[in-house]
């Protein structure tokens, strides 16, 4: 089973990667764009059934994936 | 490996640590202490050893977080006994991301506001508290920093415990905050000042010779090695 383990700061912590690609964007003449922030996306198989799998990642994400002083996470499944 | 038995200072090494040199010449030069190495597989940190340097560097290319995989290596699972028993402890730069990758400190360092990896000298000023660093080093000193990631990160509830229980050690001189740290920290302590992380490099400014510093970073590394005798 595969997923995928998104990794964002959280809302309120400046990205400064996000914001200096806005801008830039923004300075090409991208007026539309009105904010961006960059995530981190992991994609794990894992060799169990679903419900197992879920429990093992959100472990895994909470505990190693993420640091949550600073950043969410969000899991997904994918197949 | 040769471990001398009387010098009683640790530090730990990790694929992509690029301080040690550093620390080891400063302590030599100084003090004539031998630090002896340890290292990340390691699962014993020798019984008379009473203080620990974490140095910077890149420890494990900084993958995933800065410090982040270096705080799930076996040596780490040595520290928090170490640390119950009194043992003092100073992360240093990628050393003091590792101590709040690992929880023993609180916070999380990101991205300079920047984007860059800033080189230079930082002006920093020592906060009134009950550490040693706090009683004994001048109220503002002068150290060099070197990093990409050093910007401290706290929320609110976190940075009133500090500042209640006077743990920011460091704080970078008003509008001369160089990274976007929050409330300008620049290195925190322990409640019981045990363990002090800093970005600042102490072992880059111990003699008129190692930069334009000064020597503010041997006062630092004196303090520590004092808390260690």
């Amino acid at each position: 089973m595969k997923y995928e383990v998104l990794v964002q700061l959280k809302e309120e912590v400046l990205d400064p990667e996000g914001r200096a690609i806005e801008h830039n964007l923004q300075s090409l003449g991208f007026k539309e764009i009105k904010a961006i922030k960059v995530s981190k996306r992991y994609i794990i198989e894992v060799n169990d059934s679903k419900e197992e799998s879920e429990q093992l990642l959100e472990k895994i994400s909470k505990k190693f994936l993420s640091n949550p002083t600073s950043q969410t996470y969000t899991l997904n499944r994918l197949n | 490996m040769i471990r001398s038995q009387k010098d009683p200072i640790a530090l730990m090494n990790f694929p992509g640590s690029n301080c040690s040199y550093d620390c080891h010449f400063a302590f030599k030069n100084l003090w004539n202490i031998k630090l002896q190495d340890v290292f990340s597989c390691d699962r014993v940190l020798a019984g008379d050893i009473r203080g620990l340097i974490i140095p910077g560097g890149f420890s494990y290319g900084d993958y995933l977080r800065g410090g982040a995989l270096a705080s799930w290596a076996p040596i780490i699972n040595e520290l928090q006994g170490f640390i119950k028993k009194g043992g003092k402890v100073l992360g240093i730069c990628n050393g003091f991301q590792i101590l709040l990758e690992g929880k023993f400190l609180p916070g999380a360092l990101l991205k300079n506001t920047s984007n860059r990896f800033i080189c230079e000298d930082s002006f920093l000023e020592v906060s009134t508290g009950p550490s040693l660093y706090q009683r004994l080093l001048e109220t503002k000193i002068s150290l060099p920093i070197a990093h990409g990631e050093g910007r401290f990160f706290i929320d609110k509830d976190g940075l009133k415990n500090l500042e209640d229980n006077n743990q920011i050690v460091f704080r970078y001189q008003e509008e001369k905050n160089p990274n976007g740290s929050i409330s300008n920290i620049a290195g925190i302590c322990s409640k019981d000042g045990h363990i002090l992380g800093m970005m600042p490099h102490p072992e880059r400014a111990i003699s008129p010779f190692s930069g334009g510093s000064g020597t503010a970073g041997k006062q630092v590394l004196e303090t520590f090695l004092s808390m260690c005798l």
